[in-house]
């Protein structure tokens, strides 16, 4: 089985976000890149599925050079080779684009990707290469399995769960419980280096969005404090000034 | 020119959060000079789908198929977009549901259309330069995305827009899209609801707990809390991963993110990856023994104290408050 896990390169979980440039652009000064953990147990599963020579995992970035080291701790994880498609990633369209690119041409059994991504926390890139590719796609799943050309998965729904069986090839995007996330040992972390790292150049994509603007949310005011003793103040508060109960 | 909504139902009942998305278009809609038309697919019977007009929309297209009874992303997604072409959609809306977050791409790829998905309010803007605030760095900023193509589609976040009443009679026209065999591939095996609880990501309010309270047998009166209050119940990641409660529950960075109007958090410290996933709370209330948890720095209300002293009181006080 041939499997493709799309990873994003995204600012560590504890990093501080700021922006500059009049708040239009991310400011990474000091930021710690790391794999998106969404794509993490993406990539985990992939390596589970192929085990024992059951398959190959390839994972595949869009990003420019400084997004190698993390391709790297990918490889280290255990992934057989890996493509950075040569380009800023521009919005959820341009990379799925990429991504649906390199796949139309290297028929991959299945594909997987991370539910959404920490930074722009969208649930689209999965979707997106699916429709191009027009194949069979769950945006957020929380098991999955594969048997010869059918992945049966059980993806949340609104108060419950529900359980599909999809044709492969198709495109899963993976949230908690898919696989317990991997770290790389020392073996991965020396094999890394030696596992081949493919730069290719991206193709044009129409833009159809872009983001003007980017805010932090206003501070929230000091908390108000309530004596353990005496509940029904916090009782009245919610009910006459913030008016929630 | 109109704006299509998309329509959610569960069992043939539509949700907070699909009149949510009426109320959303029909808002877009006075401010360009549009007029909502709602798309339901499934089994809905015609009193729910006359409260559409209700909240604005002007008709409802109707597919009514036992094939398209469960969601299956691929044919839902065909329909949309025929619905979508046949009555010149320039603005497709739906909820950012777990299903809308399968579909809005797929259908925003099909029309050629650029994609804001998950929506937390109103759009600026018009014509082909429209735009919406998104949440962006997991509830640490948020984004305003620029939608410049013709054909747009918005997902619109749960308790993000308030419902909005218009008083529209809508008519009925049922819809027949033709619909490729080959879309049908993906096949729903099981569906289980707990009908006796409030889900998670459309709760109003969400009693969440974590650590503090030291083992799953402990949780009764954490339901309790809920059940009083009419709210969903949740937990932080360490719970979910030990075990004492399903991860379906776990709030936060790699869990669920929630916006509750009112959130409860008792016994959780308030690690930045909690945080992530409820800091679009509008209010937050916070109860642990430690005075210095980081959690209080985020809070509205705080009460420090032991949670199995507290929680007891506030069910009581909220009961009383509430003549049960």
């Amino acid at each position: 089985m041939k499997i493709l896990v799309c990873i994003s390169n995204v600012p560590d979980t504890t990093s501080k976000i700021t922006f500059t440039n009049d708040n239009t652009a991310f400011n990474n000064a000091g930021v710690q890149y790391i794999v998106n953990p969404y794509d993490e147990i993406a990539l985990s599963k992939a390596i589970d599925l192929a085990e024992g020579g059951k398959g190959t995992v390839t994972v595949i970035s869009v990003g420019d050079v400084t997004t190698d080291a993390t391709i790297r701790k990918a490889l280290a994880t255990g992934a057989d080779n890996a493509i950075r498609v040569n380009a800023t990633p521009r919005d959820a369209w341009f990379v799925a684009n990429q991504i649906a690119n390199y796949a139309k041409e290297n028929n991959f059994d299945l594909i997987l990707t991370g539910r959404e991504s920490i930074d722009y926390n969208g649930t689209q890139v999965g979707a997106f290469v699916a429709s191009i590719l027009n194949i069979p796609s769950v945006s957020i799943s929380k098991k999955l399995t594969i048997e010869g050309n059918t992945a049966t998965v059980e993806r949340e729904i609104e108060g419950g769960k529900e359980v599909l069986t999809l044709n492969l090839p198709a495109v899963i995007g993976t949230a908690e419980g898919v696989a317990e996330t991997k770290i790389p040992n020392m073996r991965g972390i020396m094999t890394a280096r030696t596992k081949p790292l493919d730069i290719i150049e991206p193709i044009e994509v129409a833009q159809l969005s872009h983001i003007v603007k980017f805010e932090t949310p206003d501070p929230r005011g000091v908390v108000t404090l309530v004596d353990a003793e005496d509940v029904e103040k916090l009782v009245s508060l919610l009910h006459e000034k913030a008016k929630v109960i | 020119m109109s704006i299509l909504v998309y329509v959610e139902n569960t069992d043939g009942q539509f949700k907070k959060s699909a009149f949510e998305a009426v109320s959303y278009a029909k808002a877009i809609a006075d401010q360009s000079g549009n007029h909502v038309i709602a798309l339901s697919i499934g089994n809905v019977a015609e009193g729910q789908l006359n409260l559409l007009g209700k909240y604005g929309a002007t008709k409802v297209l109707n597919v009514n198929t036992e094939q398209l009874k469960s969601f299956v992303n691929q044919a839902y997604t065909a329909i949309i977009v025929d619905a979508a072409k046949s009555i010149e959609a320039s603005l497709i809306v739906l909820s950012n549901s777990f299903s809308g977050k399968g579909l809005a791409p797929r259908v925003a790829a099909k029309l050629n259309a650029a994609l804001a998905d998950g929506a937390i309010e109103l759009p600026t803007g018009s014509g082909d330069n429209l735009q919406v605030k998104t949440g962006a760095f997991s509830g640490k900023a948020f984004a305003f995305v620029a939608l410049t193509s013709p054909i747009k589609v918005i997902s619109l976040n749960p308790n993000s827009f308030e419902i909005k009443e218009s008083d529209i009679a809508a008519t009925i026209e049922n819809y027949d899209p033709s619909i490729d065999a080959a879309d049908f591939s993906t096949i729903v095996k099981e569906i289980v609801r707990a009908t006796d609880k409030i889900s998670l990501p459309e709760a109003e309010i969400v009693v969440s707990a974590g650590r503090g309270l030291k083992g799953p047998e402990n949780w009764a009166m954490i339901e309790e809390l809920a059940n009083v209050l009419g709210a969903a119940t949740a937990c932080s990641k360490p719970v979910s991963d030990a075990g004492w409660r399903p991860h379906s529950e776990h709030v936060g960075q790699t869990g669920i993110v929630v916006s509750p109007n009112l959130y409860i958090a008792i016994g959780i410290s308030g690690a930045i990856q909690h945080l992530a996933g409820v800091s679009s709370s509008k209010t937050i209330v916070v109860i642990n023994k430690d005075p210095e948890a980081p959690f209080f720095k985020v809070a509205d209300y705080g009460i420090v104290g032991d949670a199995f002293e507290v929680v007891p009181k506030l069910i009581t006080a909220l009961k009383t408050y509430k003549g049960l």
